[in-house]
């Protein structure tokens, strides 16, 4: 295998993980704005208070390393992407630095602030939708390259169907995601009225979750045949990661197991992810960049891989720590600590 | 009109978010270190009054942190956004620095989130104090690895560039450019200096306002003698930086000094106006020291600006930001120094209130000069993004909407800096320490921190 698909690899398992850890967040964000609304807040709201302090900075970093890494694997990525993306990739950091900034004063500072709770809360589903831009982008037919640098076509992109599905279904998997953690964690905090809760909307948000996936399919269909042609060889993937939905919905459902129900919506998203991943390769954006036309050079290219195996033995023991701190040590999750 | 112009709005919107970001960065770099010594002090000393300061200096670092962060990831992909084909050159060659960087972040991030949650959990306090090293490595190693992408601008090497492609790449060699070890060494510094001297300025606004309270006369000690320590070293790195400009990039420092004429035994200029015909009027002049300055020899010969082309000349304005960095530096060490005095010297007291303001000044202007190093250092780069290889105007966007996004973040700024200044004064008014103080010791009940 070369550097460059190590490096892809590398790369999409961090923006997996980014999914993951930041879709619980920011779900986590707009339910505890929601509960304050209906007045649940006193049943959840700690709940989520206790988990989210700890890791929120880890889950910033998650992205930070994501597109670092990509201008560092695939330099061209920064010369396309940068110039295309310069309004949405703005919007999208505005809404990450209110958010990350108004959590701290809320947590830190005044606490129970309607409207840092609400800035907190919107943005939870702003994020995804306007993050969500740069993977429609990837599919091709919105940015055009002239005399005068590279251009995207904010016409295209709003009319298309395809860009919508894709907005709608990464604000309801994030609250599908997140419902389904909370779950798991208020289990383990023994926490039953907040289980009962948030073990509702885990259920109600599965519905949409998978229809939003069907959706994009039938969309993508429609926007880049190529792409969903190499979908379809995959499928086996994809059916994978229907099975685990659906294993996770029953668990959740028949009220047990909600740890491994978890673990289960990770591989509904693992099998998902890497299906789109693999089935859009070779290019990173089409048609401009591809995976080797793209890569830097060689020696950059190993080094960077060196250096991110070293970091991986230093984090990894270090993650481990935080976890074993914070997420299951069953005292701290109950507020004993 | 330059609103419109994507180079110029580029400049400016990377500058108001670096000019930001900065102030939460420094922080970020020194005020780990000083927790780290009062913790320690504290529990050595078994100074119950060192431990509360470091646990409120961490509840503080807590929120200036999250705005160093998020305008820290701004930062980060405005360097794609503004300039891509200076990001597509930089991704090639140095992208090593920056992608170790963020493993510096996530250790940081990781350890600092144990540090805060995990006052009362040990039974020994020390294993509590160890958990302070891996943040302060994390950030000072972050702050390490940015300057050297930094340095890289100033020195760009370890590649060839052959029209638009870059070929024999050396990673580490671009990391390590001759600008990095100076360059890091004064960065470095220069937090831990403003980093203690704004926390001595807390402590002298408080002493100057409740006369005679244990816990600030105690934190104004150890804050005053580390920000003597750390403004020795800052000088001597601003001085070994000096000395690398005269070898490597020796327009910036003739711009900054207004050298205009290669001499030897040069004089160096304090202030001062240019007259039309570009000659110096009004200036302070110390007879060689530029020479001195340069080469630590006394009659050196030093290059001046009218060696370089004019239009790679940079703009001689940055000559007052040098100089007015330099004067805050002395200015800090002669202060802090007096301070010593009075306090080792026991007939006088170091607690009056001339003394008392004197060191409430210091921290501001530290920042200050953090601003203005930067603005020197940066500006004495123009024309070049990349010295002698690519210019400002061809690294930047063509976007048209440049001049708008640097509306939204204006914006964004000032709600982020004075949410931050309210949150943090309502913390620490809500919260005197003397209350918490009582709270916390009389009994050993383990109250619980952050709740
Ligand atoms: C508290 C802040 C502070 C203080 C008191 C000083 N500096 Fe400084 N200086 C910086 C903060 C700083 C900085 C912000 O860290 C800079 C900007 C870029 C850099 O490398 O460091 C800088 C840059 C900088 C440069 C340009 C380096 C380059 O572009 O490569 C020189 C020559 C000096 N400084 C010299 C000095 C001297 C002789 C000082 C005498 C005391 C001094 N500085 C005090
Ligand atoms: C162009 C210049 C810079 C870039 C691209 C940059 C990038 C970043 C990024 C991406 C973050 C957020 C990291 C996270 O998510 O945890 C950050 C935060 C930070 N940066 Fe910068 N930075 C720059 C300049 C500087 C400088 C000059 C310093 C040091 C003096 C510095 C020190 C820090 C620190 C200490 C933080 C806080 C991180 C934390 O405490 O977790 N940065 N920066
Ligand atoms: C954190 C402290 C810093 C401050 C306050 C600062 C300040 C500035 C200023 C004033 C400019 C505008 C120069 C001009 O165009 O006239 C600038 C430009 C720039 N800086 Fe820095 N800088 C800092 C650190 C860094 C670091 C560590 C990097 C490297 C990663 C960096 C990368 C750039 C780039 C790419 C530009 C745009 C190109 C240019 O104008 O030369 N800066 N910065």
């Amino acid at each position: 295998m070369g550097y460059e698909y190590i490096g892809i690899t590398v790369l999409w398992i961090f923006l997996y993980g980014y999914l993951i850890v930041a879709s619980v967040d920011f779900g986590a964000g707009f339910f505890a704005y929601y509960a304050k609304l209906t007045k649940k807040d006193h049943i959840m709201n700690k709940l989520i208070a206790r988990y989210l302090s700890p890791v929120w900075e880890v889950t910033n970093v998650f992205f930070v390393f994501f597109f670092v890494g990509i201008v560092g694997f695939f330099p061209d990525a920064a010369f396309y992407y940068g110039q295309a993306l310069l309004i949405p990739g703005s919007i999208a950091i505005i809404l990450l630095a209110i958010r990350g900034s108004f959590y701290a004063f809320e947590n830190y500072g005044s606490k129970d602030n309607h409207l840092y709770m609400f800035l907190y809360g919107a943005t939870g589903l702003l994020i995804p939708a306007s993050l969500s831009t740069a993977l429609t982008l990837s599919e091709g037919g919105f940015i055009e390259e002239t005399a005068n640098g590279v251009q995207l076509l904010y016409g295209e992109l709003l009319s298309s169907p395809y860009s919508w599905s894709v907005v709608f279904l990464a604000i309801v998997s994030v609250l599908y995601i997140s419902a389904m953690f909370l779950t798991y964690y208020a289990s383990r905090a023994n926490d039953q009225p907040a289980l009962e809760l948030v073990r509702k909307y885990a259920l109600f948000w599965s519905s949409p979750t998978i229809i939003a996936s069907l959706t994009t399919f039938i969309a993508l269909s429609q926007h880049n045949p190529e792409h969903y042609q190499k979908a379809i060889d995959l499928w086996w993937m994809f059916g994978i990661s229907v099975a685990f939905f659906m294993a996770a919905v029953l668990l959740v459902y028949s009220g047990r197991y909600y740890g491994w129900a978890f673990i289960a919506v990770m591989f509904q998203f693992f099998f998902a992810f890497f299906g789109y991943g693999a089935s859009h390769l070779p290019y990173i954006l089409q048609p401009y960049i591809t995976i080797t036309s793209g890569a830097t050079h060689e020696t950059m290219g190993i080094t960077l891989v060196i250096v991110f195996i070293a970091g991986l033995c230093l984090l990894v023991p270090s993650l481990y720590l935080l976890m074993r701190l914070f997420l299951f040590d069953a005292d701290y999750v109950k507020g004993n600590k | 009109m330059f609103f419109e112009d994507s180079v110029t709005m580029s400049r400016l919107l990377t500058t108001l978010t670096l000019v930001f970001h900065v102030i939460f960065a420094t922080v970020g770099v020194g005020i780990p270190i000083m927790i780290s010594i009062a913790e320690f002090l504290g529990i050595k000393r078994n100074d119950q009054h060192l431990q509360l300061l470091a646990r409120r200096w961490t509840r503080g670092m807590t929120v200036t942190i999250a705005v160093g962060v998020v305008t820290g990831t701004a930062i980060g992909l405005q360097l794609s956004l503004l300039w891509p084909r200076f990001m597509q050159i930089a991704g090639n060659v140095i992208s090593l620095p920056l992608f170790m960087e963020v493993f510096a972040f996530f250790f940081e991030a990781i350890f600092l989130g144990i540090y805060l949650y995990t006052w009362d959990r040990f039974k020994n306090p020390m294993y509590h104090w160890l958990l302070s090293i891996p943040v302060i490595v994390g950030s000072t190693l972050s702050a390490f690895f940015i300057t050297t992408v930094n340095s890289f601008m100033n020195t760009p090497q370890g590649f060839e560039l052959d029209g638009n492609t870059v070929t024999d790449i050396n990673p580490i060699a671009a990391m390590f450019n001759p600008a990095t070890p100076t360059k890091v060494f004064h960065v470095v510094a220069s937090s831990y200096l403003t980093s203690a001297a704004i926390l001595a300025t807390i402590a002298a606004v408080m002493l100057i306002k409740k006369k005679g309270s244990t816990y600030h006369k105690k934190a104004l000690k150890l804050t005053v003698t580390a920000t003597f320590i750390f403004a020795i070293l800052t000088a001597v790195a601003g001085d070994l930086s000096a000395k690398f400009l005269a070898e490597h990039q020796p327009e910036k420092l003739a711009a900054g000094e207004w050298h205009f004429e290669t001499e030897s035994g040069a004089d160096l200029v304090l202030f001062g106006t240019l007259n039309e015909e570009g000659e110096t009027e009004n200036a302070i002049r110390i007879p060689k020291a530029l020479s001195f300055l340069a080469y630590g020899d006394f009659n050196a010969e030093v290059e001046g600006l009218n060696e370089t082309p004019e239009e790679e000349q940079p703009p001689l304005w940055i000559h007052y930001m040098f100089d007015l960095m330099v004067s805050i530096g002395m200015y800090t060490l002669g202060v802090s120094a007096l301070f010593l005095l009075f306090w080792k010297v026991k007939k006088w007291n170091e607690e009056n209130n001339i003394l008392l303001w004197l060191i409430a000044t210091c921290g501001p202007l530290s920042m200050l000069a953090i601003e203005f190093g930067w603005i020197y250092a940066e500006e004495g780069r123009q024309p070049w993004i990349l010295r002698g290889i690519m210019t400002v105007a061809e690294g930047a966007t063509t976007s048209n909407h440049v001049g708008l996004m640097f509306i939204l973040f204006t914006a964004l700024y000032t709600v982020l800096g004075v949410g931050c200044v309210v949150v943090l004064r309502k913390m620490f008014k809500d919260h005197p320490a003397e209350a918490e103080f009582e709270d916390r010791y009389p009994e050993v009940a383990a109250t619980k921190e952050d709740e």
